[in-house]
């Protein structure tokens, strides 16, 4: 019998196209695309397990080793820093993380900067570089609400087309980093599976450079 | 019963000791404390920089150990003439990763300090092996070489500035980023792609090798690099891996880092830290590595269907030397007995005898 690659997808439109770009590659499983409340899907023929787990989890359940592979946005492995194998950008879901602030705003270095954010150590390391002075207010959602109600000065977020931001009358200042989906592997699993996930990566970067 | 009655990781230590003084190694013990300064001063060695700190007596300021190999360099003579064989088995106390919590962390290891030659480095890392084959045999360890990772990157005449995120990459494996950071830095097509083979590479040495040679042998650290690794026992679990790339500011030479079969993370980390010596004002050299054995609770799949053989239930009033006699006779018979007035809500076991009138019968039996 095979051994079992286990695979961590993201749950969401994503996650259904990366499944694809599996099921392009010869890792198909076609009970995944039934209409079940499951979260496991396993072809034993293919030597394949797949899981749907939240998406800022993936990079978790990697790092852990309960699944060798997955898929993770950058945002996440800047954000959490796991100690895994980067090993494909996989070039989709693509868009940047940058800092926004209202129409008009102009920066007062005289002053310490209030940032509001869901990614805490990117804002962090981003304006440490910069030796800027912040106060950091971390938010779990509606970021693009703090400088509108005056909580904080700019905020750092994903943004991908910025429709959320013209609408609420707020602009991207600057761009901190591109964001797109990585293939990623747990160190230890990469080790005893290279053959499996090697092949997983020649066929994805097949896919991803066509 | 048969009941394992030492754990996994315990019967791995006792192994891993008798290996190490086998090869001359001695026991080196220590203090759990030690003067917080030595932390404060190396805070970057430290795998987190977080450390418990209590007020002595004397008023000074004193750690729970975080690192072991601090205390063993700062203690040990700084012998340029000979070389000082030492083996611990110690906690330390760390915040582990995710969590804001300390965790005391049981890890055995050894050091290797002085006059260090290539046999010092081949022996270290044949226990290295050894040491993972004692746990299991589907191990792998990771041989890397940061002096010669770094003499090729500064032959790329790239800013040191750069170096740590290029480290970075190469650690992750990440080589799409890693080629476009070398690409914006304005390095030959050619370097780039040595670079990327090495991040990529992972292998056997007869695989690897001839590969790398024609790649690296220019470097000043080659030849040493192929000699020690040629040395090593001929074995699969041993794999070239560039992407083990530990801290630059304190490892210099070979680094390294196994794994094994089931656990999510490596077990062992070890290398060359001349530079830390340095830094400590130590003329002499020192490798060593460090087995972290609280991870190996994972693979004791050994579960017990009972927690003992017997309960024995007894009334109020029956003499202590007749309850005595009844549970020696039991455990004279190899039995693990546990003797009480009620039946325990949540002990598994075997059988449940009940001591009455000086008579014993059998409640329950499971066996």
């Amino acid at each position: 019998m095979k051994t079992m690659l286990n695979v961590a997808l993201p749950k969401g439109r994503l996650g259904e196209k990366v499944y694809a770009m599996f099921e392009r590659a010869g890792f198909e499983c076609p009970s995944i695309r039934e209409n079940s409340r499951k979260l496991i899907f396993e072809n034993v023929d293919c030597g394949v397990r797949y899981f749907w787990v939240k998406p800022s989890d993936v990079a978790i359940y990697v790092e852990r080793g309960a699944a060798d592979i997955g898929v993770a946005g950058k945002d996440i492995l800047l954000e959490y820093e796991p100690d895994i194998y980067e090993l494909l950008d996989l070039n989709m879901g693509k868009c940047r993380m940058a800092v926004a602030a209202k129409n008009g705003f102009r920066d007062d270095p005289n002053r310490t900067l209030r940032v509001a954010t869901k990614f805490t150590n990117i804002a962090g390391q981003y304006y440490l570089s910069k030796g800027r002075d912040i106060d950091i207010i971390h938010l779990n959602g509606s970021i693009e609400i703090a400088p509108i109600l005056g909580l904080s000065d700019v905020i750092v977020d994903i943004v991908e087309t910025g429709t959320t931001l013209k609408e609420n009358d707020l602009s991207v200042i600057e761009t901190i980093v591109p964001i797109s989906a990585r293939l990623i592997a747990n160190k230890s699993g990469y080790k005893f599976k290279k053959q499996q996930i090697d092949e997983v990566v020649r066929e994805l970067a097949a896919q991803t450079e066509a | 019963m048969q009941q394992v009655m030492l754990k996994f990781s315990e019967r791995v230590t006792f192994s891993l000791r008798a290996l190490y003084e086998r090869f001359g190694y001695s026991q080196y013990k220590m203090s759990k404390f030690e003067e917080y300064d030595l932390y404060a001063r190396n805070k970057d060695f430290l795998i987190s920089d977080s450390v418990i700190t209590f007020t002595d007596t004397n008023g000074k300021l004193m750690a729970l150990k975080p690192d072991v190999t601090l205390s063993i360099v700062k203690n040990s003579k700084d012998d340029t003439d000979g070389v000082q064989k030492v083996y611990y088995n110690e906690n330390v106390y760390r915040v582990a990763k995710g969590s804001h919590a300390f965790k005391e962390i049981m890890q055995i290891g050894l050091e290797c300090l002085g006059n260090i030659d290539d046999y010092c480095i081949c022996e270290v890392l044949t226990l290295a092996m050894q040491s993972l084959k004692a746990i299991s045999p589907a191990c792998i360890l990771d041989v890397s070489h940061v002096g010669l990772l770094s003499e090729f990157i500064d032959s790329m005449g790239i800013p040191a500035e750069e170096k740590p995120r290029l480290f970075q990459y190469i650690s992750e494996k990440n080589t799409h980023e890693l080629r476009a950071a070398l690409e914006g830095a304005g390095v030959r097509a050619e370097a780039i792609n040595v670079l990327c083979t090495l991040a990529n590479t992972s292998g056997t040495c007869k695989d690897v090798l001839p590969v790398l040679s024609p790649l690296l042998s220019h470097l000043p650290s080659w030849q040493s690099f192929e000699q020690v690794v040629c040395a090593l026992p001929d074995d699969d679990m041993l794999r070239i891996d560039f992407s083990v790339v530990d801290n630059i500011h304190y490892y210099n030479g070979f680094v390294f880092k196994g794994f094994i079969d089931g656990l999510p993370t490596g077990v062992l980390s070890g290398g060359q830290y001349d530079k830390l010596m340095e830094k400590m004002k130590r003329k002499s050299r020192a490798i060593g590595f460090a087995l972290y054995t609280d991870q190996l609770e994972r693979l004791d799949t050994a579960v017990n269907a009972f927690d003992v053989d017997t309960v024995l239930l007894y009334e109020d009033g029956t003499p202590i030397q007749e309850i005595r006699r009844h549970v020696q006779s039991l455990t004279d018979a190899g039995q693990h007995v546990l003797a009480q007035r009620d039946i325990p809500a949540t002990v598994r076991y075997k059988q449940l005898l009940k001591l009455s009138n000086g008579e014993v019968t059998v409640l329950e039996n499971h066996a």
